[in-house]
């Protein structure tokens, strides 16, 4: 907070500093929250309902205020900032359209305002409209449009006063699947065209993995990890993130030696791996071994393997999904251990069948305990 | 092969399908018209009945007619602008004998008498007099010997302008209008020219009354809607604890408290505020005081549900688009709240014009309402022709506002959601 004068050369358009939350004076929302966001950056804040995920968007965009600790925006501090100050562009997850106004007016809306002048906003908002493909519907109401279409007019509602910061609160949870799949393609080319800083939230991964430059995962109000998709999928730091983001294979076990960044982790059942490691206390500490299904191939009994890892595994079932399929096997313990085959290797598996499975240690990360 | 039969059966039942369907729909209209039925004929009884008969009353024109058939009917063919002929006199004076022994002529005596200030005792000595049926062709001067009003044009005229079936009359008195002796349409006399002023009074009491609960209801619905559930609910209960005590009680406990000896001046002299006591009751504050009080929640709880309805999204959407609380306030709050308030202001003003027992009993005699005066003429003189045209066009002043506000709300609604 003192160091005011010094962030000016950081890159972060956003800065939250120490940031605590707290409703009832009892449990914290948000602990301690630290975050930066460069300009031009699009960042997802993800995690389950009651993460503090919303609570966070809603300090910066000025509904809530800080208990704790400081938000920047462009190095000015704007906890005692109105949200009609802050130049801030929000999506709302109900869209929020003003029903008693035209789409054209609902669009015009931030710029009279503003007091911008009647032919600039004129301009303005037949661009706007263009840019969603929404020309021939401006004089309608927003009651008459679907819920992609009234979606799009909140993004250019949003987007027609060139806000510094686009605020997007679960803008796509009221839509079904493929429209949802098409409005985050949608977004993504906007925000990419216009170069605009964006704080999306949202409690979908799929949806954050496919827009985000960057995701911040949080539970129990503590940001979990802030990464690149990839590296969120590839490298969790925790149980919860390789949990949280896509699918995950826990084994539980005891970490025996460290050594060059990797340890051998005894399992209850039995047998040993030797994994990353990544999150682990030291020799003796419980660990959780996380291993994602496409990382795992199944040796026919019998055969021989050059992977490091190998176990015994039974067959449960294998469930067929089109373009892959995947085998459920009961693992050292673990009867929901998924393995992701090509299509068509199922064929070979039946229930109660006796397989190895086979895994590199690089592709298992020692993590704390669950 | 599915597909095709569906396609050869459809162009040729197209006509039977929608014939299916009305059979089908049928039955169900046919339940839901029975779950209303009581409802339909207990309102047709209590509500639409009686006002029908008070639209009849406000044209029936019965009592001469019934009385002086003969009378009526030997001037259907006068011309009025001279004394009818010989042969009216000799009609009336039949028909009066018939009257006296009938003892009927009271009743065409009070309907003449609103025309015809002093025609009660015209009729009365005339029937008194009339010992035998005048000879023929002296009908004229005896009728005139007993009474020179007979002699007058206006006294036939007012016979034959009560001839009835139906009747102006009294629709024009309740706007202060009558007709001339030439039947055409002109202002009352001042002294009976006082309905406009009623009226005027009323809609001026009932609009002032609807301002008042607007401007003390709209806060009071705006916490109710934004509180939290269990405060509000408390709220609710003193807003909708007035519906809990008479109308009576409520009105005599603000003249316990409006009076000069009463709760409010002695606090006020007491706090040295005043020296004499100020007259709160029996003028237009006190009627104002009192039925806002009593209108209060048919304001509030219309707005309330309009409020309730307006998700507080809006006004973060319009403060993160730039707008200040008053903007945002003023450009979305407000005109949404709009049909609520219409709603709510449309109902106490319709409520108010009709008020009877609060500005009788608080209010001064400058400030009785149209209602006050519908209640004196079918208590007291027993007019219900000119009460029921009085109620007529309180009546249809009510209807023109409730089409006048379905026009606005219609135009505020959205017309059909049109999704591709």
């Amino acid at each position: 907070m003192m160091d005011g004068g010094m962030v000016g050369t950081t890159q972060a358009l956003v800065r939250f500093v120490g940031v605590q939350k707290t409703y009832d004076g009892e449990h914290l929302v948000v602990k301690n929250l630290d975050l930066d966001i460069r300009k031009g950056e699009f960042v997802t804040l993800l995690g389950p309902s009651g993460s503090g995920k919303t609570t966070t968007l809603m300090m910066l965009a000025g509904f809530e205020v800080p208990t704790h600790g400081e938000i920047f925006i462009a190095d000015r501090p704007i906890k005692n900032m109105p949200p009609h100050k802050r130049d801030i562009g929000m999506v709302f997850q109900n869209y929020a359209l003003f029903p008693h106004l035209t789409i054209e007016e609902n669009v015009a809306f931030p710029l009279t305002v503003r007091g911008t002048a009647k032919a600039e906003v004129t301009e303005r908002v037949r661009n706007a409209l263009r840019m969603i493909k929404l020309e021939n519907l401006a004089h309608r109401r927003p009651g008459q449009l679907s819920g992609g279409q009234q979606q799009r007019v909140a993004l250019a509602r949003a987007l027609v006063f060139n806000p510094q910061l686009v605020l997007m609160d679960e803008p796509l949870g009221a839509l079904d699947k493929r429209l949802r799949e098409h409005m985050q393609l949608e977004i993504k080319q906007l925000h990419e065209q216009m170069g605009i800083t964006v704080v999306y939230v949202t409690h979908d991964q799929g949806e954050a993995l496919t827009m985000s430059d960057r995701i911040a995962v949080f539970n129990d109000g503590i940001v979990q990890q802030i990464d690149k998709p990839d590296a969120l999928y590839e490298q969790p730091v925790n149980s919860f993130v390789a949990n949280f983001i896509g699918e995950n294979n826990v084994l539980s076990g005891t970490v025996e030696n460290i050594e060059q960044g990797f340890c051998r982790v005894a399992l209850a059942s039995g047998g040993s791996v030797v994994a990353q490691a990544v999150n682990v206390q030291g020799p003796g500490a419980a660990t959780a071994l996380s291993v994602r299904p496409e990382r795992i191939v199944i040796v026919p009994d019998g055969a021989s393997t050059d992977l490091a890892n190998r176990l015994p595994a039974t067959v449960q079932d294998t469930i067929y999904l089109g373009d892959h399929a995947l085998a459920v096997l009961k693992v050292a313990g673990n009867g929901e251990f998924m393995v992701k085959l090509p299509p068509g290797a199922h064929a070979g598996l039946g229930h109660g069948q006796a397989v190895s499975i086979a895994f590199r240690p690089e592709d298992c990360r020692a993590l704390d305990p669950v | 092969m599915t597909a095709a039969f569906v396609a050869g059966a459809d162009a040729p039942t197209e006509v039977p399908l929608k014939r299916r369907l009305k059979r089908a729909e049928r039955a169900r209209q046919f339940k839901a018209l029975a779950l209303v039925l009581p409802l339909l004929l207990f309102l047709l009884f209590t509500f639409l009945g009686p006002i029908a008969g008070m639209l009849w009353h406000s044209v029936d024109d019965w009592e001469v007619p019934k009385t002086l058939p003969h009378t009526v009917a030997a001037l259907s063919d006068w011309n009025g602008k001279d004394l009818p002929d010989e042969k009216a006199f000799a009609a009336l004076a039949g028909d009066l004998q018939a009257a006296r022994a009938a003892g009927t002529v009271a009743i065409p005596s009070k309907r003449l008498n609103y025309v015809v200030n002093g025609f009660r005792s015209t009729l009365a000595s005339t029937a008194r007099n009339l010992k035998t049926v005048p000879e023929p062709g002296t009908a004229k001067d005896t009728l005139i010997a007993i009474n020179p009003a007979w002699g007058d044009r206006a006294t036939w005229a007012a016979i034959k302008g009560a001839s009835g079936p139906l009747t102006s009359f009294y629709l024009l008195g309740a706007l202060d209008l009558t007709r001339n002796l030439d039947g055409a349409i002109v202002a009352a006399p001042a002294e009976q020219a006082i309905y406009r002023d009623v009226f005027a009074r009323t809609f001026t009491i009932g609009f002032g009354v609807t301002v008042l609960c607007l401007i003390l209801g709209f806060p009071v619905a705006y916490l109710l809607a934004n509180l939290p559930a269990g405060r509000s609910n408390l709220l609710m209960i003193f807003v909708l604890l007035p519906f809990w005590t008479s109308l009576l009680v409520r009105t005599c406990a603000w003249i316990v408290l409006l009076q000069s000896e009463g709760v409010v001046n002695d606090g006020l002299r007491w706090l040295g505020v005043i020296d004499e006591p100020l007259r709160l009751i029996y003028n237009r504050f006190g009627v104002y005081v009192a039925m806002t009080h009593v209108l209060l929640p048919f304001m509030i709880l219309p707005l309330y549900s309009t409020m309730k309805a307006i998700s507080p999204a809006y006004m973060r959407a319009a403060a993160s688009l730039g707008a200040s609380p008053v903007t945002a306030f003023r450009r979305i709050y407000l005109p949404q709240t709009l049909p609520g308030v219409g709603a709510g202001s449309l109902l106490v003003f319709i409520l108010a014009i009709g008020y009877y027992i609060t500005p009788a009993l608080v209010g001064g005699a400058a400030d009785q309402m149209i209602s006050y005066f519908i209640a004196f003429y079918t208590t007291e003189t027993v007019n219900w022709g000119l009460a029921s045209a009085l109620g007529a066009v309180l009546l249809l002043a009510t209807l023109l506002l409730a089409v006048v506000y379905g026009k606005l709300v219609h135009g505020q609604q959205v017309t059909g959601g049109m999704k591709n």
